[in-house]
């Protein structure tokens, strides 16, 4: 199981690029001009991206262990 | 965990205007939490701002704001301070705003040591208006403006507050969301004036003209180039050029704060 879980707000999204470029472990990329989730089981939770989205658009939950 | 922002934006104004990779929705975030943890409550808190992109932060959050005239927010931020010192005062504005056109209000709000809270955005550009230079462009850079490169030496903004007479001053950049968000809580806390400058990319104005088209590029450079300052108080010139140090550079409790000496010099012993 994924140890986290990523939710995507395409609506404040501007496909910026930073989630994709700063996850340590390649789940994210970006498609139709908007961040997507390319594999959520590879997610560890490092909130990297949650932290530097400027546009309040991930929200990363992580799982109980 | 994942955070809840919804709380503090004012409903329906997100997206925000900023530029695809801008750094100050990062700094937003991390000024929300740093006001979250303090437990002050919303109707206690002032947001005053000038004009220019980081001016535009105060619309979107549910406090009370006032978007004022260009430099001018400090100005305002003191005579709000004065007439209820029971608010807390949050300033903020651009390296523009707070260095060239507000300069003036910005030396002398240090000097004053007025219990406020001073978010320096620094872009390196007047973003808003198409990317020309500011004073902290650095040597050699290109802008709208400076099209074969600045030719200016840049301003220091931590070491003017310092010179100026700030009793608190710390420097982070938009890469490092937590410390900032540790940063901004300790400049919260401190009584007299707090000043901090956050480096943040401006992928439009700035980034794309000088080697770092994507915003993370912009990021990654700050990390690669931001030193704490414990570390870079023992280093050399040489070792520091091209560096800045973050974390915080300088404070003072023993100053009096303004507040309290006008008080005390009117005769009131107590208000708010």
């Amino acid at each position: 199981m994924a140890k986290a879980v990523i939710e995507i707000n395409a609506e404040c999204c501007k496909g910026c690029y930073i989630c994709v470029e700063l996850c340590p472990t390649g789940a994210l990329e970006i498609k139709d001009f908007k961040a997507a989730v390319k594999d959520a089981e590879l997610c560890t939770g490092c909130m990297s991206c949650e932290l530097r989205c400027p546009d309040f658009a991930i929200i990363i939950t992580r799982n109980a262990k | 965990m994942a955070y809840d922002y919804a709380k503090f934006i004012r409903p329906g104004r997100l997206p925000h205007i900023w530029c695809p990779g801008c750094g100050y929705g990062i700094i937003m975030k991390s000024m929300l939490r740093a006001i979250d943890s303090t437990g002050w409550s919303k109707d206690e808190i002032v947001l005053a701002s000038g004009i220019g992109c980081a001016s535009r932060l105060p619309g979107y959050v549910d406090f009370n704001t006032i978007h004022t005239t260009h430099g001018r927010s400090l100005g305002f931020a003191t005579g709000i301070k004065l007439a209820n010192p029971a608010l807390k005062v949050i300033a903020m504005g651009g390296d523009g705003d707070m260095s060239a056109i507000g300069g003036n209000h910005f030396i002398h709000a240090c000097r004053r040591n007025i219990d406020i809270t001073v978010l320096v955005f620094n872009n390196y550009i007047y973003g808003m208006t198409g990317g020309q230079y500011s004073p902290t462009t650095p040597m050699g850079a290109k802008a709208t403006t400076a099209p074969y490169g600045m030719i200016e030496p840049s301003f220091d903004i931590a070491r003017l507050a310092v010179a100026a007479g700030a009793t608190f001053v710390g420097r982070t950049t938009s890469y490092h969301a937590v410390p900032m968000e540790k940063l901004i809580l300790q400049a919260l806390n401190h009584k007299g004036l707090s000043v901090v400058e956050i480096m943040a990319g401006c992928p439009t104005g700035y980034g794309r003209r000088n080697g770092q088209k994507a915003a993370s590029d912009m990021l990654i450079w700050e990390k690669e180039h931001a030193v704490p300052y414990e570390k870079a108080k023992n280093m050399t010139e040489a070792e520091m050029a091209g560096k800045f140090a973050i974390g915080v550079i300088y404070k003072d409790e023993s100053r009096p704060e303004y507040v309290e000496s006008y008080d005390r010099a009117v005769g009131l012993s107590k208000r708010g």
